[in-house]
């Protein structure tokens, strides 16, 4: 990327995608104002914001799904459109992926990647050995192997992605948009999809990458479009970057960046696990969550963390060792008996495990703790939930119209927020955050770090599980190293560094 | 080849396979008549309007769609051609493109209210269900039609070899209905883009939307398709017994459902083929004959179907749990 003849002959090469002055409003409401952005062939171009910043309408134009406000110009290639259609799109080479993927889980490797082929006028006949040859000769392009007669339902995540991929290529895209690429791949799948990546610029197809992971961003990509509401900030190389600089420009505010690390050996330990193993989960781990302390657990994903943290809480009991709650040996032979101990565990799928999405936000937040505001004979009165419910919106600072709304409506962070409330309704000792942003934009990352900082200073334990290392090296006390199931390493951010951890962590 | 035969192994056709030569075997034991092939080619034709209705069935399950009314779908299409034939003298290939059209009509009926009233299914086809059929009983009064003509109600035999003494094997039309319907439709679901198309909508519809496939096409030509052959049955079933009789055919659309489910296919959508419904309703027939053939009561043959159902959905369940444990 530094050669500077490869610098002079992408300058002069024609930007493949040129928007012009796009604007795109609803029902009043800009969504994006006066975008002009250009996408060159065989660049990777990273286009972040916070959520509602834009981005996905800005690709919503391309993809041809909306239609953007007149004065719009969209060239391809040199030849100017008012606006897309979404056949118009897909004949040009613009190739959306979405973070769902869009697979078809009961139809084999091969006929998802082929899918265009079965797209033509129904009548016409499936030819099996040109939809084969059509997928192996996409599979070849990117020198990866999967079995071709296999069901997409059956493949791990990071193959999926690649069919995904693939099925871009079998129909003749020239620009493939991946939204979220590596929300949900491990540090080694990242990087084999970087390396699909870099075959992918090498024939010329350009990518742009829709993500929140700000160290990745910048680590993959050659320029960085920043959008903040419906505005570009500008295009920047991204070598000028880091992610500390994308996070202020992406939100406008000065993040503070400071180590906590307190000292909180003196204070009472709160939880006390020895030895503790589980068979193909984790082996002989020992450590201490001290009263007020954050301790961070990091590692790959498969290091036995989430398992770890499972066997904490009640839900898979473990084989051998012990844990004490405050001091108290603990017998939980089932996640009530852990709650009742005073344990909470927010779960990294908030989504479909944490919240029930159609329930209104009071419901939800008072679950946990039913039987506790319930009276003798098992009334639970209005009164009483809509108390419980408002004291933990004020104390998160959940902004919402009201607590009967659902909680679909609410946005990322503020349905984490409450099911942080639904947990700490119970009064935990020790909560248990399991990569609690997972999927969360970086405002929001902030204000649920101000929640578990506050809540240590009341005096409230944290276990917080994540493989972002910077998560973990700004937000905890003292960080643990998980791999294969052991605990590796303890690191003391300040003392060691980030680089230092993350070194030992991606080795 | 080699992965054709594992894949195969892994298969809900093999189970079936597996479990009807284990009855077969059995029965073959405990019943001597059972193992004639006359009893066979009887038993084929007793069950070829259930196989023909649970192959339609199928296109639907495929698309994620379910569908109750196609028996008082068949019911009046049956009445109505019976009613041209009978009452209005007209000829053969008017009636049956009556019972035809009247199918496919009343299946897009549901498509449409499927589609525009975004309502379940399931809700959609219990309420047509209910209106076809009473619409039928109330302007007929339930009063069935004798005497069909008999190019309609003659027996008609393709095919007849003697096998022995006092036996014969016979090829008859309902059979080879049904073979047609069954080759027909694994052809369009398997070797053409409109298979395809409803396979993909079945496994994920959001995607398939997004890859530019019509889903209200899909659910026409699905619902449609399962109305055109009900039609079909209908013509059949009064074809086996000569007159047309409007309730003949109501009561049967759970043994039609636990067939189609059987053989593979899953309420969810996306997954089945038609070999596995076939071979769902050979499974079926054959306990049924089987157990007749013993003496046993057909109360039991109720219960032996559930039973089985609940296990071959509960080993589904329980396999795809394993494998998403082993994924995690």
């Amino acid at each position: 990327m530094s050669d500077p003849v490869v610098q002079a002959s992408r300058a002069q090469r024609q930007p493949f995608v040129r928007m012009r002055n796009a604007t795109m409003k609803f029902a009043g409401v800009t969504a994006l104002q006066a975008l002009d952005w250009d996408i060159i062939p065989g660049e990777v171009h990273c286009l972040i914001g916070e959520n509602g910043c834009g981005k996905s309408t800005a690709i919503k134009i391309l993809s041809g799904v909306n239609i953007p406000e007149e004065g719009t110009v969209i060239e391809i290639d040199g030849t100017p459109y008012p606006h897309l259609t979404p056949a118009q799109s897909k004949a040009l080479g613009l190739h959306v992926i979405y973070q769902d993927l869009s697979l078809f889980p009961n139809l084999s490797v091969a006929e998802n990647i082929a899918m265009d082929d079965a797209l033509h006028s129904l009548g016409r006949l499936v030819n099996r050995r040109q939809m084969i040859e059509r997928a192996s000769a996409a599979l070849k392009r990117l020198d990866v192997h999967l079995p071709l007669d296999e069901k997409v339902g059956s493949l791990p995540i990071a193959s999926r992605q690649l069919v995904a991929i693939c099925r871009g290529l079998a129909s003749d895209a020239r620009l493939l948009f991946m939204d979220e690429p590596t929300a949900s791949l491990t540090r080694s799948e990242v990087d084999s999809l970087l390396g699909v990546v870099r075959r992918l610029k090498q024939d010329g197809i350009a990518i742009v990458f829709v993500s929140h992971r700000l160290d990745e961003v910048v680590e993959i990509a050659e320029r960085v479009t920043v959008l903040r509401d419906g505005r570009k900030l500008g295009t920047y190389p991204a070598g000028s970057l880091d992610d500390r600089k994308l996070g202020e420009l992406m939100t406008g505010l000065q993040i503070e960046h400071k180590v906590r690390a307190h000292d909180c050996s003196a204070a009472a330990p709160i939880l006390e696990v020895r030895q503790l193993s589980r068979r193909g989960e984790f082996r002989n781990v020992n450590f201490t969550v001290h009263k007020g302390e954050v301790v961070g657990i990091t590692g790959l994903l498969g290091a036995g963390r989430t398992e770890l943290a499972l066997s904490i809480f009640g839900m898979s009991p473990p084989d051998g060792g012990e844990i004490r709650l405050d001091g108290q040996a603990m017998q939980a032979r089932s996640n009530r008996d852990a709650i009742d101990a005073g344990i909470a565990y927010v779960s990294e799928d908030r989504l479909s495990i944490g919240v029930n999405m159609r329930q209104s936000v009071q419901d939800n937040m008072v679950l946990a703790v039913l039987h506790r505001l319930a009276s003798g004979i098992g009334w639970v009165s209005p009164a009483s939930r809509h108390a419980t419910a408002a004291k933990w919106r004020d104390k998160l600072r959940i902004k919402i119209p009201a607590l009967e709304a659902p909680v679909s409506q609410l946005s990322g962070g503020n349905q984490q927020r409450v099911v942080l409330a639904k947990w700490l309704a119970t009064d935990p000792k020790l909560l248990i955050l399991d990569s609690p942003t997972v999927g969360v934009d970086i405002g929001n990352k902030q204000g649920i770090y101000e929640i578990v900082h506050s809540l240590a200073e009341l005096g409230m334990s944290v276990l917080m599980i994540s493989d972002e290392v910077p998560e973990v090296y700004y937000n905890c006390d003292r960080v643990l190293h998980m791999r294969s199931g052991e605990i590796v390493d303890e690191f003391v951010p300040g003392r060691d560094s980030e680089d230092h951890i993350r070194e030992h962590v991606y080795a | 080849m080699h992965s054709l035969l594992t894949r195969f192994k892994r298969s809900s056709e093999a189970y079936l396979t597996a479990v009807i030569l284990l009855l077969v075997v059995v029965f073959g034991v405990l019943t001597p008549d059972f193992l004639t092939l006359g009893n066979w080619f009887d038993l084929v034709e007793s069950y070829s309007v259930t196989a023909i209705l649970a192959i339609g069935l199928f296109v639907v399950l495929v698309t994620g769609g379910i569908d109750i009314s196609f028996a008082a779908t068949a019911s009046v299409a049956q009445y109505l051609a019976a009613y041209a034939a009978i009452r209005l003298n007209m000829p053969a290939p008017v009636v049956l493109l009556i019972g035809a059209v009247t199918g496919t009509l009343l299946g897009c009926l549901n498509a449409v209210l499927i589609d525009r009233l975004r309502a379940t299914a399931i809700i959609i086809t219990i309420s047509t269900m209910s209106v076809y059929f009473a619409l039928l009983m109330y302007f007929t009064s339930g009063k069935s039609i004798y005497g069909l003509p008999g190019w309609w109600s003659d027996s008609m035999v393709l095919f007849e070899m003697t096998t022995g003494p006092d036996q014969s094997v016979r090829l008859t039309l309902p059979i080879v209905v049904m073979i047609v319907v069954a080759v027909g439709t694994a052809f369009i679901m398997n070797r053409t883009s409109l298979g395809r198309q409803l396979y993909a909508m079945g496994g994920n519809p959001e995607a398939a939307r997004r890859v530019g496939v019509s889903l209200s096409t899909m659910q026409w030509f699905a619902y449609g398709y399962l109305g055109l052959l009900a039609g079909i049955a209908g013509l059949l079933q009064a074809h086996r017994v000569g007159e047309s009789v409007p309730n003949a055919m109501i009561g049967g659309e759970l043994n039609v459902v636990a067939a189609a489910v059987l053989g593979g296919a899953s309420l969810l959508g996306g997954i089945g083929s038609v070999s596995g419904v076939v071979l769902g309703i050979l499974l079926l027939a054959i306990l049924r004959n089987g157990l007749n053939l013993m003496g046993v009561s057909p109360y039991f043959f109720q219960i032996v179907i559930g039973t089985i159902l609940l296990a071959s959905t509960g080993i589904t369940g329980l396999s795809l749990r394993r494998r998403r444990v082993a994924e995690a």
